[in-house]
């Protein structure tokens, strides 16, 4: 969902590069008021699915029903959002997402630093093969693994006392796992590539001062990728937390889904009461457009520290 | 579900080239302990895709050459059935064929409209207007949001007696009022709209990154020739992002391949919305379970997927081996 540019290994996204104007040509007049009417008609499209569901979640449905939805009659109040979040049971979604997402980021992470640090700062005869492996893992369309990994955790036997189901079914564990597996090959080539850019004689030097493989890894170049990983990690909390599928194919009861899979269910439910959906998708949006804000300074600061390094 | 992630190699703007091979420490240089960490640092993340990343899709292979239909441990067992699940899908399944059309017509319309579009917003972006930030965070709004949700806020749009689209035809509530999501002859189109919405974000934040990446000598050297801006496009700037069009012809056609949670969440993928994603999870779930055809239709998924993956590697591994 972004482009982290290669071999420099600097991460990098063009709503930064807006500050220091565009790379384009110059424009006459003529091009200069097509470009504007063109973006500001199209940005305009693109905002209306956005406004009208925050229009819609205002409203309450009898208002509506009285008044039609194209229409600003009745009153305006925040009644559909604590609908929603009562009846939806959103509490209960937002803290399986957290359940989910956070260990599954943290864990995606850790196992793709420690391959990327083996595969680019060692010569190894598999290092391609290998980041064939996890790269082309990450570019499958999920649902060719969905017979397979339902069997295998169908018959994953666990004890009783871990799973209620007995196997890794209904299970976080389940989850946090495919999501793992599926978001490792992507953050694995990333950050090779970026690890790769850093000086061998860092490790070179620690390691005739008598530093182990490990102390290498941990004390010198993952502190070192901190702006990669802060990147990576911002992206890889909003692929997790979007997730729909996995939840959708291991969580057979409603009380253990993330949000994402868990709007569904209210959509299902409350089909007719389209102020009510309309709330409900934007609880489900908050957690990422907050993430969104804070990420565009994430990316400034990995910006700035990657070119201040050259 | 996630978007297809992927990797620019912007090779016009190196800063640092990584070390040569040769300059790598060698294995043999390291202890015996520091083998071991090394071999636990590669081999658990190795294990965990193998074990569920690279087993289960070579097993779903396997799957679809049996009759398993619950179960794998299914009474009576499961037994070799040769190439009849994919006889039963290719000749008896009725929605195998409008699937194959419709992941055909997904890819189509992103690669004609969708991804042209975003192109176009990058280009037109890359100027040097006041506000270009603005818009730009406009258009990457629906790229943060899951396919899932893009379905639900264009339901909205879309609902046949509350939509806004039905409203400002005025049939809301009519006997002519249209159910975009509902009515088979035109729900693709209307699924395609919303999941443009997404797509062209996305395609332009690419292009973006690739724009700043061409070395503005090229341009300049356009100029001169008195090459006009269309041409200077086409013949110098749209070539020197080769890395970047890779990535994007490649996303297009995997996000066409994995279409899946948008057209669940309007309908599970029935009714004009069949997808091939679609059908693989209905022959697994609920009523009607089919493992065994399920199994085939993935692993029919599986070889298309397999030829934009490999072409993807190829382009980028390639120079890697020769290094």
């Amino acid at each position: 969902m972004t482009v982290i540019a290669e071999p420099s290994g600097k991460t990098t996204t063009p709503l930064k590069a807006s500050k220091s104007g565009g790379s384009g040509p110059k424009v006459s007049r003529g091009g200069r008021v097509f470009s504007y009417s063109f973006l500001t008609i199209t940005s305009v499209l693109w905002l209306i699915p956005l406004v009208w569901t925050i229009y819609t979640s205002l409203r309450p449905e009898k208002d509506t029903q009285k008044y039609g939805y194209l229409s600003t009659g009745g009153s305006f109040n925040f009644d559909n959002y604590s609908d929603a979040w009562n009846q939806g049971g959103f509490s209960k979604y937002f803290v399986n997402s957290a359940i989910i997402t956070v260990p599954a980021v943290i864990l995606t992470l850790m196992l793709a630093a420690m391959v990327a640090f083996a595969v680019s700062r060692f010569k190894w005869r598999f290092n391609v093969a290998l980041l064939i492996l996890f790269t082309a893992g990450n570019l499958l369309p999920p649902q060719i693994l969905a017979a397979p990994l339902f069997q295998l955790y169908k018959h994953f036997e666990l004890p009783y006392s871990v799973s209620d189901s007995g196997s890794l079914l209904n299970t976080y564990y389940g989850v946090i796992a495919a999501n793992i597996a599926f978001q490792v090959g992507f953050c694995t080539f990333v950050l090779s590539n970026y690890m790769k850019a850093l000086p061998h004689e860092l490790t070179e030097a620690a390691m005739v001062d008598g530093a182990g493989v490990w102390k290498q890894f941990w004390k010198i170049i993952l502190p070192l990728c901190r702006p990669a990983l802060a990147a990576l990690g911002t992206l890889v909390v909003i692929w997790i937390y979007n997730d729909f599928f996995w939840a959708l194919l291991f969580i057979q009861t409603g009380d253990r889904l993330p949000v994402t899979t868990g709007i569904n269910n209210l959509f299902g439910q409350y089909a007719q009461n389209d102020n009510l959906i309309a709330a409900g998708a934007l609880l489900t949006a908050i957690p990422v457009l907050a993430i969104y804000v804070a990420l565009q300074r994430q990316f400034v600061a990995g910006l700035t520290l990657g070119s201040s390094k050259g | 579900m996630t978007t297809p992630q992927a990797t620019v190699a912007t090779d016009s703007t190196p800063v640092s080239r990584p070390a040569p091979a040769g300059k790598r420490k060698k294995l043999r240089r390291l202890t015996g302990t520091d083998r071991v960490v090394l071999g636990l640092m590669v081999g658990i993340p190795t294990l965990i895709e193998l074990l569920l990343v690279w087993g289960p899709a070579l097993f779903s292979v396997l799957l679809g050459f049996t009759d398993a239909r619950t179960d794998i441990d299914q009474p009576g067992g499961v037994n070799f059935a040769g190439l009849d699940n994919y006889k039963f899908i290719t000749e008896e399944y009725p929605p195998f064929w409008p699937a194959v059309q419709h992941n055909i017509i997904w890819l189509v319309f992103l690669a004609v409209i969708a991804t042209p579009v975003g192109l176009f917003i990058a280009v037109l972006l890359d100027q040097n207007l006041k506000g270009s930030r603005i818009y730009q965070s406009i258009f990457f709004i629906p790229v943060m949001l899951s396919l899932a949700l893009v379905g639900i806020i264009w339901h909205l749009i879309y609902s046949p007696d509350a939509g806004l689209l039905n409203s400002v035809l005025g049939t809301a509530g009519t006997s002519d009022q249209i159910d975009w999501f509902g009515d088979s002859s035109i729900n693709l189109w209307a699924a395609l709209v919303a999941a443009s919405w997404k797509h062209v974000g996305y395609i332009m934040i690419l292009y973006l990154a690739g724009l700043k990446g061409v070395d503005p000598s090229l341009r300049e050297a356009a100029a001169i020739d008195g090459a006009n801006a269309v041409q200077t496009f086409f013949r110098v700037v749209f070539p020197a992002m080769r890395p970047i069009n890779i990535v994007v012809v490649v996303i297009t056609v995997i996000e066409a391949l994995r279409a899946f949670d948008i057209v669940y969440v309007i309908n599970r993928g029935t009714n004009g919305l069949e997808l091939l994603s679609a059908l693989v999870v209905q022959n697994l779930v609920g009523e009607g379970t089919q493992i065994g055809v399920g199994a085939a239709i993935a692993t029919v998924l599986l070889v298309i997927s397999l030829v934009p993956i490999i072409a993807y590697l190829w382009q980028t591994f390639r120079k890697e081996e020769e290094r």
